[in-house]
């Protein structure tokens, strides 16, 4: 066991030196001078152009702003936001909360509904129940966020005026307020999450309750529900644990979209602002945390594996 | 009697048609007995242990009666007495426990369902019921799963979770087709031991007539859907009397016999949608007269314990002059 944990930590090295390069890399590809963006109303005076440029090291071979970049990340130092004047690691820290929050509670509905749809659907396969399931999964998977989102402000807010339009409470400011300001983006968020793992639970249940140990189990005198929920879900899991961590990594990193319709001041605007600014510290940092969280869940992924799956444990 | 199945019949709806699958099939077991119930794949066998389990899909259509302990097993019946007094083992030992709980939790699962046990009692008495089924340091593996033990004792492990709550009836369906031979013979001797201490009946189905020989009580031959001889084990082997089990008895190898090919019946089971109107098996029989092929025959007592569903019957003396 520890001899594996040595060996999944050895292969994260590589893997981030790699994302760290490309992440660097491809920003150098978008269009855009950040000297000119900084520079403002003075764009047109080339003297403080090169004073910028040099202030922030912009006129150095990139081999050097990269290793520059990068050692300083090693030791914890993210660099300074060009525009807002904040270090970086702070304004992640700052965001970071607020995606979670809200990724945690897409997550949550997520699971609610699309684990028991797949259940549903998959012990009564071929039957209206399952027919219904699938086509709410396939409106799920397939409804475009922003729409989804614009629909239910339209709904809830303007003709109900039940929820708040816009706008984030933290958890510890209120947090009724903070549950209220989070629900609707939590719930856009989470039925597309829904209907994918509604699907995969679906198909592994019907593998599971086909195999042999079902027939034990009823032969037992085991009843018919405990197979379904003990018995076959047990299984049925392995396969959607592993889904519903990569799926939960989408939701921390993509909210981008949803975020910016529900004005929530979370990682996606935080990274679209900067993107728009060319501020390129922030970019690479949210960028870079973006990719240590998911390698990080992939390593969880792994572990709750072995967890549900005794045939992993002593390998 | 224990078990007392009374001309079952189980139909299948396919997309060919209805498919008979059981056609009027008559069986007994006693207290400490083991019927064996001999045939080829698809002549029923497994299909008549499943119904008596009531382990059959909802789209199985059953007629005729199952009487366990003097009582009809109505559907109610079956689901209460499942893994309680009526207990079941399959052929795949490999695939039959679930991956996902341990060895003790699933022996332990049949107790708390039939004897009300509390979860650590029920274990405690699973570790014990594993090592009635001689599985060496039990307590420690009850605590594996089923990954880490090799086929014959995952087949011990289904024997225990089996007789876990000391069933009336034991329907063991191909127990150890799965397993090396030197294993097939510990487990057989296994159940037989587990039997004389317990009275449990046993309906021992299996393909393999030297399972048979050495230990059913009784012997039932099914061919397409039907028993057609129903006799005690050594007389069977010393006077069959049915042209299949003629058939069959010659297609077992013998040791002695050298380096001769194995004896076979010609031509295939016939399709069980369109069955023959007359005996299922006079298309193959040598044996067949036109009477064979125009009406079928119902089984016929040759002694008071010895029966054959044969037109031509008893064939001895046919075999004897020949």
């Amino acid at each position: 066991m520890l001899r594996w944990l040595a060996r999944r930590f050895a292969q994260i090295i590589p893997t981030l030196i790699v994302l760290s390069v490309l992440i660097f890399g491809l920003q150098q590809l978008m269009p855009g001078d950040p000297a000119l963006i900084l520079a403002g109303e003075e764009r047109g005076d080339p003297m403080v152009l090169a004073q910028i440029r040099a202030e922030l090291r912009l006129d150095r071979p990139l081999p050097e702003q990269y290793l520059n970049w990068i050692g300083n990340v090693l030791v914890g130092d993210f660099g300074f936001s060009w525009r807002i004047r904040e270090p970086v690691a702070k304004l992640i820290l700052q965001k970071l909360p607020v995606t979670f929050q809200l990724a945690s509670m897409a997550f949550i509905i997520a699971v609610l509904i699309g684990v028991p749809a797949g259940i549903l659907s998959a012990t009564r396969r071929d039957t209206p129940t399952d027919w219904i399931a699938n086509g709410i999964a396939l409106f799920g998977i397939s409804m475009p966020n922003f729409w989804l989102g614009i629909m239910m402000i339209l709904l809830f807010s303007v003709e109900l005026g039940w929820l708040p339009p816009s706008g984030y409470v933290s958890l510890t400011e209120d947090f009724w307020e903070s549950i209220a300001t989070t629900i609707m983006p939590a719930f856009v968020l989470g039925t597309g999450v829904a209907g994918v793992l509604m699907r995969h639970t679906r198909a592994a249940m019907l593998g599971a309750l086909a195999q042999d140990y079902v027939r034990t189990a009823r032969a037992k005198g085991v009843a018919e529900r405990v197979v379904v929920w003990k018995h076959a879900l047990r299984n049925a899991l392995i396969p959607v644990v592993t889904l519903g961590t990569i799926e939960f990594g989408r939701l921390l990193a993509g909210a981008v979209l949803t975020e910016q319709i529900f004005t929530i001041p979370g990682f996606g605007k935080l990274i679209v602002d900067a993107v728009f600014n060319r501020d390129y510290p922030v970019v690479q940092g949210v960028v870079l945390a973006t990719a240590l969280i998911f390698v990080a869940l992939s390593l969880v992924a792994d572990l709750l594996y072995m967890a549900v799956n005794p045939r992993m444990r002593q390998a | 009697m224990v078990l007392a199945i009374d001309d079952l019949t189980v139909e299948f709806a396919t997309d060919r048609g209805t498919l008979r699958a059981v056609d009027g099939v008559s069986l007994a077991v006693a207290s400490g007995k083991t019927l064996a119930v001999v045939g080829e794949s698809g002549s029923g066998k497994s299909v008549t242990a499943l119904a008596t389990m009531g382990l059959l899909p909802g789209s199985a259509r059953i007629g005729g009666r199952i009487v366990l302990d003097g009582e009809p097993l109505t559907p109610e019946r079956q689901r209460a007495l499942r893994g309680g007094a009526m207990a079941m083992i399959f052929q795949e030992p490999m695939t039959s426990l679930n991956p996902a709980f341990t060895a003790g939790e699933q022996v332990a699962e049949a107790l708390r369902i039939h004897r009300n046990l509390p979860p650590r009692a029920a274990f405690d008495a699973a570790i014990a019921m594993l090592e009635r089924v001689r599985i060496p340091d039990a307590a420690r593996r009850a605590r594996q799963y089923p990954h880490q033990f090799s086929g014959g004792m995952r087949q011990r492990v289904m024997i225990a979770i089996a007789l876990a709550c000391a069933p009336r009836l034991l329907l063991a369906d191909e127990p150890t087709t799965a397993l090396d031979v030197t294993v097939q013979a510990q487990i057989l001797a296994l159940l037989d031991t587990l039997k004389r201490e317990t009275g449990t009946a046993v309906v021992l189905i299996t393909h393999d007539l030297g399972v048979v020989a050495d230990h059913a009580d009784d012997v039932a031959v099914m061919y397409a859907g039907r028993v057609v001889e129903r006799a005690p084990a050594a007389r069977l082997f010393a006077q069959p009397e049915h042209p299949y089990t003629v058939g069959l008895l010659g297609a077992v190898p013998k040791l002695a016999g050298g380096a001769g090919r194995l004896a076979s019946i010609a031509g295939t089971v016939p399709d069980m949608r369109n069955p023959p109107a007359g005996c299922r098996f006079a298309p193959r029989c040598p044996f067949a007269i036109s009477r064979c092929i125009a009406e079928q025959p119902p089984l016929i007592p040759i002694t008071a314990d010895h029966a054959t569903a044969c037109w031509r019957a008893p064939l001895s003396q046919i075999l004897e002059a020949a």
